[in-house]
């Protein structure tokens, strides 16, 4: 299968004007004629919904939260980037622009990412219409931050809570399209399956978390806004609930997953406690603004913290990349921790932990002002830890935390299966091998807003979608997959739970294909998965059934997913023989240990065709090709 | 002997169970082993797991980022929404605020307008119901101004973000006496009547969303303050004389436009 981009002519400045000129629209009153699809309510989907329904088209949205306003996108704290180069510190979009490109180790699609730079000053704008609480300066104007992977402060803030507020602002306005009807809301119904007819994507099968009904929705197109699948490690910051089950679904029907062994461990998150422990809590990457990473220098180092004295502490990222120090990027960051940790040199309970101290901020700028910068994060911590870092530096570890890869898509967002498009976190478009911080709230409101309610309507006014009805077989032979995969979980009534399971694949994962792989690891990670996984379908025990609200049954659905999504990660992460961003195998290293592309065999995207269980799938190259920039080798130093 | 191998903590909880919405519904005690370092939803995680294997049916709770934002989780503990240590939701609180052989008794948030779906979820539609009344800008993707032309004096900003820290988890509602959910609208009311951006639709949103409210059948609000000091979202209690004063302009607003015309 060729891979078409569909990327425009012209050159990378005008491509996105150039796109938007030509594409075919569907007339405004015949807008109502046509339904959309949208799965998941986090700034991607929301955006999208609420948009599609300002333009007049039916939207049926859904999501397995009991609130739209829940989606994970919530939780985002540090930030989000716009290029409006408000300090005069000589940003512009082709900076944001080089930075994203730069930061995801050129492994991105260079024309979807000066898009994404390109509409990021209509996000703050749309953003701050809505009215939401960003950071101010005294005289009325927006604040900005700086973030890592970057030389500019070009990062807009609510406090600690940017994603709350940004996904309020996406909600709000989806609730307001609610009210008038465009928009019917689906809160607590999670999509099961995709359906096509005549090979387009036409509508979906969902399973009310309720009442365990099964039911499907047709529609004109089908939109997947539902996130990544960093929970696949099992330990992760992603909420309990995130899962790959929609994707996996839509792959499973022929959507080439791109990359999927590109995956983002965060270098700032509270270190595991235990073996009960249920997710992994991240500390917002700004707190690298203000405070200082450091490991002792001897080994086995027995004073308390506040005796350890300067001589005797690395500051390990401010030495080894004086002109980033502790805002080098996520992968470089996460990776330097766990170098100083396999030297032994961790901190905290089985060493596994840096020093992330602002004694020296404190002093400097008062605790008022950390406390105003901060004050949510500190207190958080102190409650989950039990210790003031006020008083006593945080203790950080690496945790896995954003998934770059994803469905593949073209231009347009829509993927290989013709009216199925994916956007945010679930698309594999922007950020290449690593994600920079404040970049996620972008893409998700990028793709929301401004990209896919302009794409989808060209795809519909492109004609050639027939008649159909939930009738049709293709829904009926979804529904019934559906049940018999529901009975056969229900049914195995085996011995062990799905959490049990799900702990030991994400273990798996993490040490087989975490923060460094290698061939060896990750031929140990193919042949222990599988035996799992048939485990797992004869020895699972799920209590309760399927026709009522059983939350054990959806996490054993997606769990399942889980599953083969893993072992996908893992074949990637062995066909790919270098190192970029967050894939680091370790036979492709420089000699001081940084990632080593190698551009001439893997400058391409890796799209993954679903061959049915047990089979190999089928890999299909897109080449990545760079008309503005020049492939160069990332440094921070 | 611990249950479970998990610490050396002993608790006795007592916990709503109700199969459905129909079902009356009753406590069932459990003893669970739980250590200090657990959050409460890890303690209730591990009682889940040995029920499962136990073969019993596991408890129902909501939950998701277990970060304290997302606002799906909430139940009340020993009558308290969210726990004892106030300030937090309950998938914040860890169990080194407890202490061996503490007895603990959990229930769901408790309204008439949260019908309880099993267990201690809780249907809390009605709050998304509200927000569709008016809670919002009406502004079209497309149609905004260049960010910096709408200038937000730092004070305003402040108090819109301290209103719109809202998580929507209902604690305000379930710890009010009753069952008002005036700290949520008015929360809402003010972080968007404090904008220069929310100025045109001011009026008009606080008579929509507090006649939604009333619809929905919660309680009124008699200031008993109950909500502010249990909000996860440290959501002062100001917020409500704020939505009162512009409840009343926006009254008689409706009945002679200009009466108030030009009024503060």
């Amino acid at each position: 299968m060729a891979l078409d981009s569909r990327i425009p002519g012209g050159p990378l400045e005008n491509k996105w004007s150039e796109r938007k000129d030509h594409m075919k629209m569907v007339n405004p009153s015949n807008k109502r004629k046509y339904t959309v699809i949208v799965v998941g309510t986090g700034l991607a989907g929301g955006a999208a919904a609420a948009s599609l329904g300002e333009l007049g088209y039916n939207v049926l949205n859904f999501c397995y939260q009991d609130s739209p306003r829940r989606a994970h996108s919530i939780a985002a704290q540090g930030g989000i980037n716009g290029a409006k180069n408000y300090q005069n510190d000589g940003d512009s979009v082709y900076r944001l622009f080089y930075d994203t490109i730069k930061g995801g180790d050129f492994r991105a699609r260079e024309a979807n990412v000066y898009r994404l730079a390109e509409v990021s000053v209509n996000i703050i704008d749309q953003c701050a219409a809505q009215g939401v609480p960003f950071g101010r300066e005294y005289g009325g104007t927006l604040a900005n931050r700086s973030f890592g992977g970057a030389q500019v402060s070009r990062t807009f803030y609510a406090r600690g809570q940017t994603g709350q507020q940004l996904l309020l602002g996406a909600y709000q306005a989806l609730e307001r399209q609610v009210a008038t009807g465009q928009v019917k809301m689906y809160s607590r119904h999670e999509m099961l399956d995709l359906v096509l007819i005549d090979g387009r994507a036409r509508g979906i099968v969902v399973r009310n978390l309720e009442t365990g009904k099964i039911q499907s929705f047709i529609g004109d197109a089908v939109m997947l806004c539902t996130g990544g699948y960093a929970n696949a490690f099992y330990l992760s910051t992603n909420a309990k609930n995130c899962n790959t089950s929609a994707i996996w679904r839509a792959h499973r029907r022929g959507a080439l997953f791109a990359n999927p062994c590109y995956t983002q461990i965060h270098p700032t998150c509270i270190p595991k406690s235990g073996d009960y422990q249920s997710k992994l809590t991240l500390m917002s990457e700004s707190l690298r603004n203000d405070g200082r990473i450091w490991v002792p220098k001897k080994k086995g180092e027995q004073r308390p913290v506040d005796q350890i004295p300067e001589e005797d502490r690395d500051y390990y990222l401010e030495r080894i990349y004086p002109s980033y120090g502790n805002l080098a990027p996520r992968d470089v960051s996460s990776r330097q921790a766990k170098y100083r940790c396999d030297e032994g040199l961790g901190v905290g309970p089985g060493g596994l932990g840096v020093y992330l101290d602002f004694s020296e901020a404190i002093k400097r700028l008062g605790q008022n002002v950390i406390a105003e910068r901060y004050g949510n994060l500190f207190e958080m911590y102190e409650r989950i830890t039990g210790e003031n870092p006020y008083q006593v530096p945080m203790r950080i570890y690496p945790a896995a935390h954003y998934t770059m890869g994803g469905l593949w898509v073209d231009y347009d967002l829509m993927s290989n299966v013709p009216g199925l498009f994916v956007g945010g976190e679930a698309n594999f478009s922007d950020h290449g091998a690593n994600r920079l911080g404040a970049s996620a709230l972008m893409q998700g409101l990028a793709d929301g807003y401004f990209v896919l309610p302009l794409t989808v309507g060209d795809y519909l006014a492109s004609g050639g979608i027939k008649k159909a009805d939930t009738s049709h077989a293709a829904f009926k032979d979804a529904e019934r997959e559906i049940n018999t995969r529901l009975d056969k979980l229900l049914g195995a009534k085996g011995k062990r739970t799905v959490d049990s399971y799900w702990r030991e694949l994400g273990t798996i994962l993490w040490d087989e294909c975490g923060m460094a792989r290698s061939k060896e690891s990750l031929q140990r990670a193919l042949t222990k998965i599988p035996v799992l996984r048939e485990e797992y379908w004869k020895n699972l025990k799920v209590p309760g059934s399927g026709n009522d609200f059983n939350q054990e049954l959806e996490k054993a659905n997606r769990v399942a997913d889980f599953f083969e999504l893993g072992e996908l990660l893992c074949a990637d992460a062995l066909d790919r023989n270098e190192s970029c961003g967050g894939h680091f195998r370790t036979e492709y290293q420089t000699p001081d240990g940084e990632a080593k592309r190698n551009d001439a065999e893997y400058a391409y995207v890796a799209a993954w065709g679903w061959k049915g269980e047990n089979q190999k799938p089928e890999l299909h190259k897109e080449p990545l090709v760079y008309e503005k920039i020049q492939l160069a080798t990332r440094s921070y130093k | 002997m611990s249950a479970n191998g998990h610490g050396g903590m002993k608790l006795t909880l007592d916990i709503w169970r109700q199969k459905n919405a129909s079902d009356p519904g009753r406590f069932v005690r459990y003893q669970v082993a739980a250590n200090e370092h657990m959050s409460f939803l890890e303690m209730l995680d591990v009682l889940n797991q040995d029920l499962i294997t136990k073969g019993e049916e596991p408890l129902a709770f909501d939950s998701d980022c277990r970060e304290g934002i997302c606002g799906m989780c909430g139940f009340v503990i020993n009558g308290s929404p969210h726990g004892p240590t106030h300030g937090a939701t309950v998938c914040q609180l860890h169990m080194r605020f407890f202490k061996d052989g503490d007895s603990l008794t959990l229930e769901p948030w408790r309204a008439k307008a949260f019908p309880i779906l099993k267990d201690l979820v809780v249907n809390r539609a009605a709050l998304d119901r509200i927000i569709q009344a008016g809670g919002y800008i009406s502004t079209r993707t497309g149609s905004a101004p260049e960010a910096n032309s709408i200038l937000v004096p730092k004070e305003s900003s402040d108090i819109a973000m301290e209103a719109a820290a809202c998580i929507g988890c209902g604690a305000c509602v379930a710890a009010c006496p009753n069952a008002s959910a005036h700290l949520f609208t008015s929360a809402k009311i003010t972080h968007l009547g404090v904008l220069p951006q929310g100025q045109p639709e001011r009026y008009t949103r606080v008579l929509d969303m507090m006649n939604q409210t009333t619809a929905e059948g919660f309680g009124h609000c008699t200031l008993m303050g109950e909500c502010e000091a249990v909000c996860p979202g440290h959501v002062s209690l100001e917020v409500i004389p704020r939505m009162n004063a512009d409840f009343f302009k926006g009254s008689l607003k409706k009945r002679d436009p200009k009466a108030v015309a030009g009024g503060a």
